[in-house]
């Protein structure tokens, strides 16, 4: 499977992800190795198979669902949740402008 | 305390019983003995030696009140540093989280602490768990303190390490793929992968959700149990964990295998190094001589386990690690508007392993290619799971080698991604289908490289895995 350096520079752009000019020649030689042995699945009749989505659900001796009743308990403050924040100020966290006036 | 090195969690207590030391001296030759060691192998990313004395103060004011300091009293212990430690920093093994400290604990950090254990400190690890050699870190890779010029395997070889040169009892890793029983296996020690959901994720920073295990290591099968036992349960805090009881290993373990069926999975014989092959298959007699039935099992789908697990594990890493974007947590590249933060951020941030599989995880995930790879990834996902339990309806376990060679040098693998996920072979089928296994030591190579056994056996069934894991041990293992 081909694996340009185009298309590295797409898949980066979804993934919020910026990459060097070395970096981006680097991913398109690894994705095209890896994704060639991932095509290898393509060989298997799953037709009739359906996806594992959950690893255990349902069956009593696995079963991890509790009821659905809320629960009043606060994990964090907003003073704890902010301690590792990049910036934060006035109990928020603080990102670069994002509307223009 | 010269035998600090090689104590088990029965001599700890049993020290501390008789007074032969108290738990406040074990804390600080524990952690001068960790600081001492760490320049050859850089096993610790960080001490804590606050925490593991405050733990100490209270074990020994529990002895002399004459209480039961705990499951685990006094013992020093050591904890991946992708497990939360409240007011101790929390890297991952990355630079996107060298300044963070976690303001709460996870809840296997928080039942270690209830249980009177010691942490003295945070293991190294490859960068979010990524990787099968700790060379990932961005710490710096860990040695084997078995041969200081090898991997201690990854992506938990900081918690394999610290167990193996001595420094700490027991230790806490995680395993997506292999994470915990490879590096067992590459350092000489026991690891144990439980059920999944049979220990809480709550506080495990997240890398592929739906195969992250939490389990133990330590120097001996009972160790392993007891720490099990105490980090096990159900946790309200995490959805996935299982209402399951949890059994009473320190008894179940302790039943003759004389009439177990064990399987030994035919595919996991093809393409390992031959020395590791020999070790398995004396390993394999000594479960006969205890009066095991051996058995020939297939998993015919195993071929394709390396394609279906970096599939579904980067498509979840790439969401997960999404949640690094320069906001909350602590590191932000600076950048005139918010998307050029998100990703200068990552991009300055993350190490080559984590950018690696954020792009796959993407391109699986994206519109065209979401069934072709991640649908597909899961269907073959039931294929394997299924294999599993067809095998297990015949036998009580499946015994294997855990990897296809044992360590290799640091550097070797680091130039070809494929090749270092390829060496996953036979650890990330246990994750795939969720049952437990462990890696038990089985003897050494001629250049006196540790090699590990795995133990499969059925969801929820760990008992029955430590059973023949004990009764291995007990009957001398392989030399």
């Amino acid at each position: 499977m081909q694996f340009s350096k185009d298309d590295v520079r797409k898949v980066a752009k979804l993934a919020n992800l910026e990459l060097t000019d070395t970096e981006v020649e680097r991913m398109a030689h690894d994705m095209a190795e890896v994704l060639t042995h991932m095509e290898q699945l393509s060989a298997l009749d799953t037709s009739s198979v359906e996806p594992m989505t959950q690893v255990l659900y349902d069956a009593p001796a696995t079963a991890s669902l509790r009821e659905d009743e809320v629960r009043d308990r606060t994990l964090l403050g907003t003073e704890e949740a902010l301690r590792n924040s990049a910036l934060s100020g006035a109990g928020h966290f603080k990102v670069p402008r994002v509307i223009e006036r | 305390m010269e035998n600090l090195a090689s104590f088990t969690i029965a001599q700890v207590k049993a020290g501390l019983r008789t007074k032969q030391f108290s738990a406040v001296e074990l804390a600080r030759e524990a952690l001068r003995f960790a600081e001492a060691e760490n320049p050859k192998t850089n096993a610790y990313i960080g001490l804590s030696a606050v925490l593991a004395e405050t733990a100490a103060v209270a074990v020994d004011e529990k002895i002399a009140r004459g209480e039961d300091p705990g499951l685990l009293g006094g013992v020093p212990v050591a904890v991946k540093d992708v497990l939360s430690t409240k007011g101790v920093r929390t890297t991952c093994g990355s630079l996107m989280l060298e300044k963070y400290v976690p303001a709460y604990d996870a809840t296997a950090v928080e039942r270690l602490k209830q249980a009177g254990a010691l942490i003295i400190g945070k293991a190294n690890c490859d960068e979010f768990a990524m990787g099968s050699s700790n060379e990932n870190s961005a710490y710096g890779p860990v040695r084997n303190p078995i041969a200081l010029d090898r991997v201690p395997g990854g992506s938990s070889g900081g918690s394999a390490a610290v167990v193996a040169q001595g420094t700490a009892v027991a230790s806490l890793g995680s395993d997506t793929g292999g994470s915990i029983r490879q590096p067992a296996s590459f350092c000489g020690v026991v690891g144990v992968t439980p059920t999944y959901g049979r220990v809480s994720r709550y506080g495990l920073v997240a890398f592929a959700s739906s195969l992250d295990h939490v389990g133990p290591f330590a120097r001996n099968v009972e160790d392993a149990a007891l720490v099990l036992e105490a980090i096990a349960g159900r946790d309200e805090l995490d959805a996935t964990s299982a209402f399951a009881p949890v059994d009473d290993y320190q008894t179940e373990m302790r039943k003759p295998v004389a009439g177990m069926k064990i399987g030994i999975p035919k595919e996991y014989f093809e393409g390992l190094e031959a020395e590791t092959g020999d070790k398995i298959h004396a390993g394999l007699d000594v479960l006969r001589k205890l009066g095991c039935e051996i058995k020939e099992v297939s998993l015919p789908h195993t071929p394709y386990a390396i394609s279906c697990y970096y599939i579904i594990c980067t498509a979840e890493a790439s969401s997960n690690l999404a949640r690094y974007d320069g906001v909350r947590y602590t590191a932000r590249a600076e950048a005139a508007t918010l998307t050029e933060m998100y990703a200068r951020t990552r991009g300055q941030y993350f190490g080559m392993e984590c950018k690696r599989r954020i792009m796959l995880g993407t391109y699986v995930l994206s519109h065209g290619y979401y069934d072709a790879f991640y649908l597909k990834a899961q269907k073959v996902r039931t294929l394997i799971a299924s294999d599993f339990s067809n095998a297990l309806a015949g036998v009580d376990a499946l015994v294997a080698p855990v990897s296809p060679f044992p360590a290799f040098k640091i550097g070797e693998k680091m130039a070809d991604p494929m090749q270092m996920y390829l060496s996953d072979i036979y650890t990330i089928t246990g994750d795939l289908a969720g049952i437990p296994c462990m890696s038990v030591p089985c003897g050494k190579t001629a250049a006196g490289l540790p090699v590990g056994m795995q133990i499969f056996s059925g969801h929820f069934k760990e008992s029955t895995m430590f059973r023949v894991a004990y009764a291995f041990e007990q009957a001398g293992g392989v030399a």
